[in-house]
């Protein structure tokens, strides 16, 4: 089945089209992840996905469900009520910059969700809890504040958060865009090791040799327009201008 | 008379200011939310009127707004509130006052949150009610104290003020001791009175702000 399906999605920021109809789709348990030169409208996509920001045409839809369109007025509508609730609970996002709560132990910004917000049972979230803090490294932390963490381990205790929502897909926004190349390594190992949790993936990200490696499906976008897609072998090889332009441009960089 | 007898009817003036300065903080503070939300309203209407209302109140003095609160209804409609009104009228006066100047100090902090802190709550299913009470206003609280602070500590001196509508506070009362006894006492006292008084409202303002430092 497909999780998520992304149809002809457009928009534009005051008169920049940033998407020009987009489409992809994400299997169950697959990895998807989505490479391009910063202004390709990567970024976008994925808060167009998650619904953290509206399309001027276009429709997204999760499970099968009509989750946010636009209808024949031109206007923005989301799924509401139950349904909607229902819907937006099956993914996550992982955002650049953590977006932990500081105010919240590490505890708390686990927990708070799930036992208010999904109503689940005491025990078994913090039972949850506790071990996703040991599958992160960071059971040590528990008690700590936000501010307390390094860059490396607030992003694992995002992800840890992100995970409490029992998601079937979870998408990343540049997961380690604000991290040094040290504590990069530890996030991807972590988001290696989510591999075999069967959840989905949807991964924005400017890393190259990751991104190939771990995924099932690569897209690359330029100029907001997908421009290539297939397996990373196919994406990484192929004999596309643009795309060997920018993997030109990224190891000339790193020599 | 003397020091002791100045002493005992100040004290009891100060009892008045602090009457007054409480109340202002229980009806001011929560009212300020209100209207720091209307003055973010995305109605154009709602956000005039907020808009219009902080301007007036922190454009006029206070002591004409006192005064106009308390003679208005009389001057304008002819309606008589009884003599219990004058408490009322400064209690009113001092609300809607302090309420404009507390929605700007709120609505700074509302603005400065980043937009991440709404998107992640969004992402984790937080109703928007209880994004704004469990994640953005905790943190809010942190970000004004100090400002807040400051008006705080501007109100147990504006108190002051209600000598305009002959309330029996403790300057008013200073005011009249000193006239009576031409002594200079009474105004020392007062000041003594009105200073230790802020020095409890610094030190206690001081201890929330470190019962918050647990976090950045």
């Amino acid at each position: 089945m497909k999780l998520l399906e992304v149809k002809n999605v457009k928009k534009s920021f005051d008169g920049l089209d940033v998407l020009k109809d987009i489409s992809l789709s994400v299997e169950e348990g697959e990895i998807l992840s989505i490479i391009g030169p910063s202004g390709s409208g990567k970024s976008t996509l994925l808060r167009c996905a998650t619904m953290l920001e509206t399309m001027d045409q276009g429709e997204i839809r999760y499970m099968d469900e009509k989750a946010a369109w636009v209808d024949a007025n031109g206007q923005y509508v989301m799924l509401k009520g139950e349904k909607g609730r229902k819907v937006r609970s099956c993914y996550g996002l992982v955002f650049q910059n953590f977006n932990l709560f500081p105010h919240y132990s590490v505890m708390k910004n686990l927990t708070d969700a799930p036992l208010h917000n999904q109503k689940r049972d005491k025990q078994e979230v913090y039972a949850q809890a506790r071990d996703l803090l040991a599958k992160m490294g960071l059971s040590d932390k528990e008690d700590a504040y936000p501010c307390q963490l390094s860059g490396g381990q607030c992003q694992r205790v995002a992800i840890a958060r992100a995970l409490m929502l029992n998601p079937k897909i979870l998408f990343f926004d540049e997961p380690t865009s604000a991290l040094d190349p040290e504590l990069t390594g530890e996030v991807l190992k972590v988001i290696r090791s989510l591999a075999d949790l069967d959840i989905a993936m949807v991964i924005v990200t400017h890393e190259m040799a990751f991104a190939r490696s771990i995924s099932d499906r690569v897209i690359f976008m330029d100029k907001g327009v997908v421009a290539l897609e297939g397996t990373p072998e196919e994406v990484f090889g192929a004999d596309h201008s643009r795309m060997q332009e920018f993997l030109g441009k990224l190891s000339q960089e790193e020599e | 008379m003397s020091i002791s007898v100045m002493l005992q009817m100040l004290a009891g003036g100060m009892v008045k200011s602090a009457e007054i300065f409480l109340l202002t903080l229980l009806f001011s503070l929560p009212l300020g939310l209100i209207v720091s939300f209307g003055r973010m309203s995305k109605n154009p209407i709602i956000r005039t009127i907020t808009k219009l209302y902080i301007s007036v109140m922190r454009g006029t003095p206070l002591m004409l707004q006192l005064m106009v609160v308390y003679f208005g209804p009389y001057y304008l409609f002819h309606v008589n509130f009884g003599s219990n009104y004058r408490f009322v009228a400064i209690i009113i006066g001092f609300s809607v006052n302090y309420a404009a100047y507390f929605a700007e100090i709120y609505r700074s902090g509302i603005e400065s949150m980043p937009a991440g802190q709404y998107e992640a709550a969004q992402m984790l299913g937080y109703s928007p009610a209880a994004t704004f009470v469990k994640i953005i206003l905790p943190q809010v609280v942190k970000r004004i104290l100090p400002s807040i602070t400051n008006e705080v500590i501007t109100l147990v001196k504006d108190t002051s003020l209600s000598f305009a509508l002959s309330y029996a506070e403790m300057f008013t009362l200073a005011k009249q001791i000193a006239a009576a006894q031409t002594s200079f006492m009474p105004f020392v006292i007062a000041a003594v009175f009105y200073y230790v008084f802020n020095l409890i409202v610094a030190v206690v303002m001081e201890k929330i702000e470190d019962s918050l430092r647990y976090y950045n």
